[in-house]
């Protein structure tokens, strides 16, 4: 579960408020998408979640862990609770894909036998299966982003979050990336997906929280995007 | 909540490490070839430090004063010294050593050279002398002014001269030897860290990713760890050979052109020397990956 109460980040730098008082709740299993301009909060919210950052005032509970006052070596046990998604993929170049999504499996020290399974079973969700060996300058920027999707997935996070993932993508290709997102959320994984195409949240009937000036503006389910109000 | 980690796959750490040697080897070859360098350099300081220690200690066990007989003495007059000797405190015997006797012990040290002195014989240059030994060596210097005092010897000889000499060779040769370890100790350590920061910053993509899906710290480090002390294992292993033929060679040349030096063979200090420059390899490699490390990880 992801809870913010009241938070307000200021950042040092000319004293830039990135976010004013923000409340926001997302229950287990749920699929958010968080939409608003740039500038709003969104990367901030993203960045308190994995605690790259601490709220300057107010309380971020994410998967029991209070970021507030999280000692530093708790973060990497909340990090392996969240899977990232990122809108340039971040994938190694020289790693197959293969390789790509076992590296992180390792790097929470999973053994080798459990790797062995688990590798597959998640590139057959994203559907990269027969392209394990392949290296990522080898793929689309659609099987990219899959391949990243399936690293995130692969240690069997709690949630789900994807920063502007179908920013590199065409429609067709973030269509695709939406319904594996949906696929996944329906095997329970919450989803809290960042974006600004207002198309893709627009087709999906799904909860959309808009935020502005670093609060949030709006909060409901159906088809919603920020300018339409405008 | 907290999901625990299983063993450490030591596999990995050291599969990883050594990728990083293999991938910058040209690198990791001028580093370890520096600090090898680094390390032979106070090694032989290290070793002229222990010899002459050696040296020392050998001299401090020989209780034996030499006291020379005033050559105006008759051979008789000499031999009735024996007594009063004999009476001198802290003195535990005396043996006579007439003049001819001494130059034979003199003309067989000098060995092949001897034929020089040879036509001396008639007319010795040498005294007749006393070869003194001491109960307590700590002793020693009032033993000296004591032995001078009795009538008819003109003077008393003995190897603490040498041995204060010794000493003081000694106080400088540590004194640079400290230098050179703190002075290239650091270099050393520079070298490390500064190889070990190239390996991370051509993986910084790989180290952001293992941090971002909840790698620990000590994870992410310990391959670069398990680098930089690869790096100093292998400079202390290239040290240490390098050093056996500096060594050999150096010692063999310094008995051959002087005959009196006298040095620790090889073969009975490469037991003590092997595991301290391999200490010291490992030691350089730790503290230098570690200081890399520290910096760069902080997210």
């Amino acid at each position: 579960m992801i809870e913010l109460q009241d938070v307000y980040q200021v950042y040092n730098e000319g004293g830039t408020h990135a976010l004013n008082g923000i409340s926001l709740k997302i229950d287990d299993g749920e699929f958010v998408f968080v939409v608003g301009p740039s500038g709003s909060g969104k990367s901030t919210i993203i960045k308190l979640l994995s605690a790259e950052l601490r709220p300057t005032q107010g309380r971020v509970h994410v998967n029991g862990f209070e970021i507030e006052n999280i000692p530093h070596k708790d973060i990497p046990y909340l990090r392996r609770t969240i899977g990232v998604v990122y809108q340039d993929f971040r994938l190694i170049d020289n790693k197959t894909v293969y390789e790509n999504v076992a590296f992180v499996m390792r790097a929470v020290g999973a053994p080798q036998r459990i790797i062995k399974k688990r590798v597959p079973y998640v590139l057959e969700l994203v559907g990269l299966k027969n392209k394990s060996r392949r290296f990522p300058h080898q793929l689309s920027g659609g099987e990219q982003q899959r391949v990243a999707i399936a690293r995130a997935l692969v240690n069997n996070p709690d949630v789900i979050i994807a920063d502007e993932p179908t920013g590199n993508l065409d429609p067709a290709r973030s269509v695709e990336l939406m319904t594996l997102l949906e696929k996944i959320n329906g095997l329970g994984t919450t989803v809290l997906v960042v974006t600004h195409e207002r198309e893709l949240v627009n087709q999906l009937e799904k909860r959309v929280v808009a935020i502005e000036r670093g609060v949030v503006i709006s909060d409901r389910t159906g088809g919603y995007y920020l300018d339409e109000e405008k | 909540m907290k999901r625990s980690s299983s063993r450490p796959d030591w596999g990995y750490f050291i599969k990883e490490g050594l990728t990083g040697i293999k991938m910058h080897g040209l690198m990791s070859f001028a580093a370890v070839t520096v600090i090898a360098a680094c390390l032979l350099i106070i090694a032989i300081f290290g070793l002229v430090a222990y010899n002459i220690g050696v040296l020392i200690d050998g001299l401090a066990s020989q209780n034996e004063i030499a006291v020379f007989v005033d050559e105006n003495l008759s051979r008789e007059e000499a031999q009735a010294l024996q007594q009063s000797l004999e009476s001198v405190p802290n003195v535990e015997s005396v043996t006579f050593v007439p003049k001819e006797e001494a130059f034979d012990i003199y003309l067989e040290m000098l060995g092949e050279d001897a034929y020089i002195m040879e036509d001396l014989r008639e007319d010795n240059p040498l005294r007749d002398e006393y070869r003194i030994v001491m109960k307590d060596v700590a002793l020693h210097d009032e033993t000296v002014e004591a032995l001078k005092e009795v009538v008819g010897i003109a003077a008393a000889n003995s190897e603490k001269e040498i041995s204060d000499k010794l000493m003081q060779m000694q106080r400088i040769v540590n004194a640079v030897s400290y230098t050179l370890v703190a002075l290239l100790g650091a270099v050393s350590i520079f070298i490390i860290s500064n190889t070990v920061r190239l390996a991370m910053f051509a993986r910084r993509e790989e180290i952001s990713i293992m941090k971002m899906v909840g790698a620990t710290d000590g994870f992410i480090r310990i391959p670069f760890i398990v680098e930089g002390m690869t790096l100093g294992l292998m400079a202390g292993l290239v040290a240490f050979f390098a050093q056996w033929g500096v060594y050999d060679y150096i010692t063999e040349k310094l008995v051959e052109s002087s005959g009196i030096f006298s040095t620790v063979a090889f073969s009975e200090i490469w037991s003590m020397l092997l595991p301290i420059m391999l200490a010291s390899g490992i030691v350089i490699g730790i503290l230098g990956s570690v200081l890399t490390i520290r910096k760069f990880l902080r997210v």
